[in-house]
């Protein structure tokens, strides 16, 4: 067990050091630089040269890369493309911000999607599944910033119960963006809610047509016992890994809903450095994306390992 | 006057409504009843309704089934009038069932111990403390060594046998009056198998229960059932004690049904049963089995007969009861040519699935014993050869290796004319590939269900003949002609199709390469009997047409006498005994073929299989001496432990590998 632990980290490492690589390359590839950037129409000549070792960009792009990657292991992003901000501070309220969005969205969606989407998987075909079903397909359809706007014209503009947009600025502590965050959590809920509540839905009608519970039902088990002990087990494995690609996304930064609401958060800075081609700092989101979704991964690949006695001893087998 | 009966079915009628709301019959008005200390056999092919009888006896009824008429009543109860509480309080405890696959049955999560302490606490009123060594006696009693360590386990950690044993100590944890058996050694090797029935029947003698046993296997039922009952599409042909039903049986379903099983004593091919019985959307005119029956008049189409008796205590369902003689001896398998030239060679084959990690191989560690060892076999044009074994005795591992799937770790695979055949099946140029096709045991997963049959008659025939346009279906058509399906079957798909049918388009695509070596892995354990036997002469047919010849895989050893011009008997992925067939079902035996064929059960009620009293199966092969050393009944001792046992040579052809002396194992080592 402590060897899979050991592998599967260094396998996860080993992918995070390749999509650091990848970035820094497709950021090399692009056309221009930092300096043509900053400098615009000036962009030549005398100008560039100086910017350009004053930042550094004269050097070899292998050791450009090696520093940045030493930085990036201390926590130490470099500065922003103007040179003025730190990028390790500037990202750190934005992911601090992102993560507060994210668990709201996570402490109502997770649960509420388990529980409908095994009602609908228990109730096959009758009404609540009809209607859980319809509520998520509908969910699913309508596009983030549809839903954004809806909910803004009811609760903000004609109910007046929230503030349609967040004027709080990125590094307010967390309480102040009660209750402006709302309104964005919500709509992430909506969204995520649709496919977990679908894919439990599936996995739980499965799981009752199995011989196992059928047998189980056949030996005298009450109904409820049935499905707490024998299908819901076998039926929320499968779950662990949609829910962890849901939380990485909800990590990541909801772009659109971030800029809808104007949210201070890491979707609407990357939105931000792409426009003002704030090129490290598009690298240093890239990075913890990127690192947030192996993470992500690898705890929700152990905690399968551990729930599925199957699934362990085949590894187990393999070693 | 008799005791009442324990379960008494009446006049029971299940559907299920249809995509276009017609309610479509799956029993009609069936009766059933058994009494305490009785056993009755329940006997179909697959869509007889004979497991949603089963099942509708603890009031249960699948997903979209209905009950539209009857009654199930359990030692006085109707359980279908039953609340749920009541219900559960019966089913599991003085009505248990054994499930079919018990590996599926068990909850795959849950430990073997959770599955049977929740049993006795649902239906137990011991203490919970005491419920753990309740637990491990349950298993001892089912003889399952060492029930500590079982009861940790998962159920994906046991073996098959395992599996089912487990089911049953699960099933005996409420202390059950009746059992219901759902088809429970369905799958199981033969010595697994013939243990568990004379477990089972042990069980029931010793507490007195009343037994339902569902099955297709006429032989199960010898063994096992007092009472014999005959289901044909949802209805009762058939009911009468087991010895005159298994000796004379009344009706001409019952009587195609025995004539369809393959039998050790008797030679050639049993004989099939053609057509299939009518799906529940077909409107009932007379006789159900009529279309099929040879003893069919007008009189049968005209009107639903309805149950006769005879002098012999059977009822039958038929206007001519006990006229249904014997059928037709089946017809003798076409025997080989001695001097017919060689089609394949394997020379010291050995496979194994595990590669030496690079820490293995730093530390130079000794490997593990190859999974296949040693394989060297020649196999002749037009010839059948059986391989027979256990499951792991490697018999699939050999016919994957031969096919390129699994690449022999060291030994050389030879066509006809001196080709060495490239192990690895990429390695492989399309003419070798075209030589040996493989037939795989399940075709519902070997046949592509997205594609029509034409769809998949064309692959091969395009890929190793270039053939085009009106010449590709053409010649799809006319294979499909040589497995006996009409050309309008290459519009269809597998899904459409029944198991018999499916199997059959799977041997065409193998015959559209012209192939002059067919491997064919265990292809009728899916069947039932009445198909099996169709499918068997549909190769043998195809062998004396084509002059293929053919390696065919089973465990079921009654198939492969049937069918095979030469056996090799495997243990562990060794070669114990190889020879002409009937050299190596008679005597001198090696002493595994020995256990093996006395494990072998015969639809004949008088007949007792011979057990060892151990049969616990083992996970490795040992490192040196006989394969078979552990479970030997007759070992001599320390020299089959080292030495590799010679091959001696008991007649032309016949090979034994075994310390014991020929004239020794001549006088039949456990008498």
């Amino acid at each position: 067990m402590l060897g899979v632990i050991a592998r599967r980290l260094a396998l996860g490492l080993v992918t995070v050091w390749l999509v650091s690589v990848i970035i820094f390359l497709g950021v090399e590839a692009l056309p221009g630089d930092a300096c043509t950037a900053i400098l615009e129409r000036d962009a030549h000549g005398e100008a560039l040269d100086a910017c350009r070792k004053a930042l550094g960009l004269e050097v070899p792009a292998l050791d450009r890369y090696l520093s940045w990657a030493a930085g990036v292991v201390q926590g130490d992003f470099g500065m922003s493309a103007n040179g003025q901000e730190s990028i390790a501070q500037m990202v750190g309220y934005r992911v601090r911000n992102s993560l507060l969005l994210a668990a709201g969205a996570l402490a109502v969606g997770i649960p509420l999607a388990i529980t409908t989407g095994v009602v609908a998987g228990l109730t096959r075909d009758r009404w609540p599944d009809l209607l859980f079903s319809t509520g998520a397909i509908l969910a699913m359809t309508i596009p983030e910033f549809v839903a954004a706007t809806i909910l803004i014209l009811i609760f903000a503009i004609w109910l007046g119960w929230v503030p349609a947009i967040v004027l709080t600025p990125a590094d307010a502590p967390p309480l102040e963006f009660f209750p402006e965050f709302i309104l964005a959590s919500t709509v992430l809920t909506m969204l995520m809610i649709a496919h977990v509540m679908r894919m439990i839905r599936a996995s739980v009608i499965e799981a009752m047509a199995s011989d196992y519970v059928q047998m189980a039902t056949l030996k005298g088990v009450p109904y409820w016992r049935v499905v707490f002990r024998h299908a819901l087990p076998n039926a929320l494995l499968p779950a662990i890994n949609v829910i962890a690609l849901t939380v990485a996304w909800l990590l990541g930064g909801v772009v659109v809903v971030e800029v809808v609401f104007n949210y201070p958060g890491l979707g609407r800075l990357l939105i931000d450095a792409i426009s003002s081609r704030d090129l490290p700092v598009v690298q240093a989101i890239t990075m913890i994306v990127a690192a947030t979704y192996v993470a992500v991964n690898l705890v929700a690949d152990l905690l399968s390992l551990m729930l599925n006695p199957r699934l362990r001893s085949h590894q187990a087998r393999r070693r | 006057m008799a005791a009442p009966p324990l379960l008494d079915i009446r006049k029971l009628c299940v559907g299920f409504r249809s995509r276009a709301g017609l309610m479509l019959p799956v029993l009609h008005e069936v009766d059933l009843s058994v009494c305490r200390g009785e056993s009755l056999g329940i006997v179909g092919e697959s869509g007889s309704g004979k497991s949603t009888l089963a099942l509708a006896a603890m009031g249960y009824l699948r997903h979209g089934l209905q009950r539209l008429k009857g009654e199930v009543i359990y030692d006085g109860r109707d359980m279908f009038g039953l609340p749920p509480a009541e219900l559960a309080r019966i089913r599991g405890g003085k009505l248990g069932l054994i499930p079919q696959n018990s590996g599926q049955a068990l909850t795959p999560t849950q430990r073997v111990g959770t599955q049977i302490r929740e049993a006795l606490r649902l239906h137990c009123e011991h203490d919970p403390a005491t419920h753990h060594a309740r637990a491990c006696a349950l298993l001892e009693q089912v003889r399952l060594p060492d029930p500590e360590t079982i009861l940790r386990r998962y159920p994906h950690e046991l073996s098959g046998g395992q599996q089912q044993r487990v089911a049953i100590a699960m099933a005996l944890a409420g202390e059950p009056d009746a059992l219901l058996l759902d088809e429970p050694t369905t799958g199981l090797d033969v010595t697994t198998q013939a243990h568990i029935l004379d477990l089972l029947r042990d069980l029931a003698r010793e507490r007195d229960m009343a037994m339902v046993y569902v099955s297709h296997d006429l032989g199960v039922i010898a063994r096992v059932c007092d009472r014999v009952q005959v289901l044909y599409a949802g209805e009762t042909v058939l009911t009468g004690p087991a010895r005159a039903v298994l000796r004379a049986p009344a009706h001409p379903y019952a009587a195609a049904l025995l004539a369809a099983i393959p039998r050790l004593g008797a030679h050639g091919l049993p004989s099939a049963l053609d057509g299939r019985p009518p799906g529940p959307d077909v409107a009932r005119h007379g006789c159900a089995f009529a279309p099929r029956c040879g003893l069919a008049t007008e009189a049968c189409r005209a009107e639903r007969p309805n149950m006769a008796t005879t002098e012999d205590g059977q009822a039958a369902r038929c206007l001519f009861p006990g006229n249904a003689a014997a059928h037709g001896a089946g017809r003798d398998a076409p025997a080989c040519a001695a001097d017919s030239p060689c089609a394949l060679a394997l020379d010291g084959v050995s496979v194994r699935y595990d590669r030496p990690g690079w820490l293995a191989r730093l530390r130079r560690a000794a490997p593990p014993p190859a999974t296949v060892e040693g394989i060297t076999l020649d196999l002749r044009r037009g010839e059948t050869l059986g391989l027979v074994g256990e499951s792991g005795s490697g018999k699939s591992t050999i016919l994957r290796a031969l096919a390129g799937l699994l690449p022999p770790a060291a030994g050389d695979i030879t066509l006809g004319d001196g080709t060495p055949l490239p192990k690895a099946v990429e390695r492989r140029r399309p003419q070798d590939l075209r030589r040996i096709q493989m037939i795989f045991q399940n075709p519902d997963e070997s046949l592509n269900p997205r594609q029509s049959v034409g769809e998949i008659l064309a692959q091969p025939l395009r890929l190793y003949f270039g053939l085009k346009g009106q010449a590709l279906a053409d010649r799809a058509a006319e294979l499909l002609e040589t497995v006996r399906l009409g050309a309008h079957y290459l519009e269809r798909r597998p899904g459409q199709l029944s198991g018999g049918e499916k199997q059959r388009v799977a041997v065409a695509r193998a015959f559209a390469a012209g192939p002059e070596v067919v491997l064919c892995d265990e292809i009728t354990s899916a069947l039932d009997v009445s198909v099996q036997a169709a499918v068997l002469d549909l190769l043998n047919d195809l062998k004396a047409r084509h002059g293929t010849a053919f390696i065919f895989v089973s465990h079921d050893l009654t198939v492969v006498r049937a069918l095979s011009d030469r056996v090799a008997v495997l243990y562990q992925g060794r070669i114990c005994e190889t020879g002409p067939a009937a050299a190596v079902y008679g005597a001198p035996f090696h002493p595994y073929t020995e256990v093996l064929l006395g494990a072998v059960l015969a639809p004949d009620p008088d007949h007792a299989p011979r057990l060892l009293a151990e049969d616990a199966t083992e996970l490795a092969p040992p490192a040196q001496g006989c394969p078979f050393q552990r479970r030997c009944p007759v070992k001599l001792g320390a020299i089959c432990e080292t030495d590799t046992p010679p091959a001696r040579e008991a007649g032309a052809g016949h090979v034994i590998r075994c310390h014991i002396p020929l004239e020794t194992l001549n006088k039949t080592a456990m008498g």
